[in-house]
Parts: C-alpha cells; structure tokens; sequence
C-alpha cells in the first residue's frame, strides 16, 4: 500500500495520547458513579455464571466456583454493571468503527501468515486470557488499568505480569505479527 | 459528594444505565484509538507501535490524578473507591497466562468485544476463547483454589507499600510514563511496519 494511503488511514485513529486522557476520563466517570473502575472479564464471568444456573439449579450449593460467586456478588448474575458496560461496549465500538468507516468483516493477520493459523492462534489466545483473568481476578482492564489508577499493588504486579510474560514471549511468536 | 452509587445519590438502576453509557465511551475511545486492531496492539510487543503503552499509561494517570485531585477538593471520598485485593500468587500467575495468551491471540478481553463489534473475525473467536476459558475455570475451580488465595496481602496500596504519600507517588508515576513514552517513540521510528 502506498504511503499516502497509510498516513491518511492512521490519521484516522486518535492520538494516542488525547485517546489516554480520555480513557482516564471514561475510567474517571466509572469511579464516580459506581466507586469501581471498568471491566471485561467480568462481563463474561457473569455470562458463564448465570448459563450453569440455567442448566443446573443446585449449582450454587454443589459447584465451588458458584458458591464463590454467589458469595461476591449478589442478584442475579446478569444484573451486574459490567455487564451492562461490556453491552456498551459493543454499541461505543460498533458507532466509532461506522463513522471511521472500519466496519468490515474480515480475519485481521500479517500477509505472512494463514487466516486458519491466526484464528487457532486467536482461539487459544482467547482461552488462555479467559482463565488468566478468572486465576488474577480480573484482566487488563478491571485488574491492571482500574487497579493501577487507584495505586492498587495487585494492580500494578498484574500489569507487569502480563506485559512482561508477553514481552518475553513475543520472540516465540514473532511471525505471527512481523 | 462522590462516588454516586455507593453513597446511594442514584438509584441501582440509574447505576446500571450510567454503567451501559459509561461502556459506551468506553469501547469508543478503545476503537477510535485502534484498539480493535490485534496488529496494532501487538506492535508494542515488536515495537512497531507502541499505541497500547501511550493510551493504557496515560489512562491510568488522568484516572489517578483525577481521583486524588476529586478527593482535594472533597468531590469523592476515597475511602469508598474499590481497591483492587492483593492475592500475591494469582496476581502473578493469572498475569502471566493472560500475558501467554496476549502475544498468541493479540487482544484482551475489553479489546476483543471491540474488534468483534465492528466485524474482526480473529477477534469473535478471542471471544468465543474466552468463555471457553472461563468456563474451564469454573469447572476447574476446585484445582486453582489453593493458590487463589494464597498470600492475601489485604487491600494495599503501591505507595502505602512504599511508605510514600499518594501524591508522591502519582509524581513517579507521571516521569515514569514521560520516560517511557519517549523509548516509545524512539522504537516506532526505529522499527517502523508497513501499514497494510
């Protein structure tokens, strides 16, 4: 692709910087109103907890992670904020991605590699982060973004935990991406 | 007086709406800032782009800064902020498998939604992978519950850790992010990618 066309599609995207500060200020308005930051895992945890519920009624007497649940959060599970923030979400980045005109339906990869490599690579990806953000209570948005901005020390010793196992990864799995 | 919810200024239900508009802005600022792009978030990892680094730092410092100037001028009571509990052990583990899953999937949960909102298929089945996972915890939970809770550490804050105030702190933490987003943009000059 040429190079104008490439300055012309990343000037599309906020500055980075601009686009921190008004993280910080979503982030902000979160503590505010609910004196809790963002979250993702979360969302889906509340999803998985409230499918075991429907399938099986006892699961909150006889499964261990249901009783843990239920013993942090009370009502229903899909009465919850975040999920109700993961469905924004998904109207915030479907309204952002129509007026940047990015809606497109495709499998994003590096020409080096196969559609089918990067979906297995997305799929075990996914898995993983899935059980990582249930072990650290939480992923990069509810344990190291919010927790870091309110100086929580779990918050800061995730943050590194993930960036610097990725770091240390990323040579492993470099063509994947470069 | 600050925060809303927990000092019962707005209802529940007022709660959970604000909470869908919050998520709004939320997955607005992640896309337009290129966040639904797994290539673009990886780049920090190969340092072709180091748009994750700028956007996440910056965020967590407008968001701490906001808080402790809130609390100044009596706006919000920190006291009623969640802090996020230390379990030191989970801490480190569940960090390192979402770091493992990081650089193999290219998203995080908040992200993935995201690219899958405006049609990333790669992003869709990191979704689909995530329910797997949380899942396989749930029905794993026996396994893991030892290790999670081991070392319970309260809910501490860095800079009480540290001994210093929170200003102080914030201080670090604002020439820390200045440093590194000066490394960050030597490297994007230094190993540039082709857009495509």
């Amino acid at each position: 692709m040429s190079n104008n066309t490439s300055t012309e599609r990343s000037r599309k995207y906020l500055n980075p910087y601009l686009g921190g500060v008004l993280l910080g200020l979503v982030l902000l308005a979160a503590n505010f109103v609910s004196g809790r930051g963002l979250g993702a895992s979360g969302a889906v945890k509340s999803v998985v907890a409230t499918t075991i519920e429907v399938v099986d009624k006892d699961a909150t007497e006889t499964m261990p992670f249901m009783k843990e649940y239920a013993g942090s959060h009370s009502g229903s599970p899909m009465k919850s904020w975040l999920v109700f923030e993961m469905l924004g979400v998904l109207v915030g980045g479907f309204l952002s991605g129509a007026v940047a005109g990015r809606l497109k339906l495709k499998v994003e990869h590096s020409p080096k590699i196969t559609s089918r490599r990067r979906l297995i690579f997305a799929l075990a990806g996914g898995i993983l982060f899935g059980l990582g953000s249930q072990i650290g209570r939480g992923c990069t948005s509810g344990s190291a973004l919010s927790g870091m901005a309110v100086l929580s020390l779990g918050g800061f010793i995730t943050m590194m935990a993930i960036f610097g196992t990725a770091f240390a990864l990323a040579y492993f799995f470099r063509r994947n991406w470069i | 007086m600050g925060p809303l919810a927990p000092y019962e200024i707005i209802s529940e239900n007022t709660n959970f709406l604000l909470a869908f508009f919050i998520g709004i802005a939320f997955g607005w600022v992640l896309e337009s800032s290129g966040f639904s792009s797994s290539r673009k978030l990886a780049g920090i990892f190969y340092g072709y782009d180091a748009v994750v680094l700028k956007v996440f730092f910056t965020g967590a410092i407008t968001c701490m800064l906001g808080l402790l100037f809130m609390s100044l001028f009596g706006w919000v009571d920190l006291d009623l902020i969640y802090v996020n509990p230390t379990y030191l052990t989970s801490a480190i583990v569940g960090g390192v498998i979402m770091g493992a899953g990081f650089i193999m999937g290219g998203f995080c949960p908040g992200t993935s939604f995201c690219g899958a909102a405006i049609g990333k298929i790669d992003a869709m089945v990191f979704v689909v992978g995530l329910f797997i996972g949380v899942y396989g915890f749930a029905f794993t939970y026996g396994f893991w519950e030892k290790m999670y809770f081991a070392k319970y550490l309260g809910e501490p804050k860095v800079s009480e850790t540290l001994g210093i105030s929170d200003g102080l702190f914030g201080l670090f933490m604002v020439v820390a992010a200045i440093g590194m987003f000066a490394v960050a943009e030597w490297a994007e000059k230094k190993f540039p990618r082709e857009e495509y």
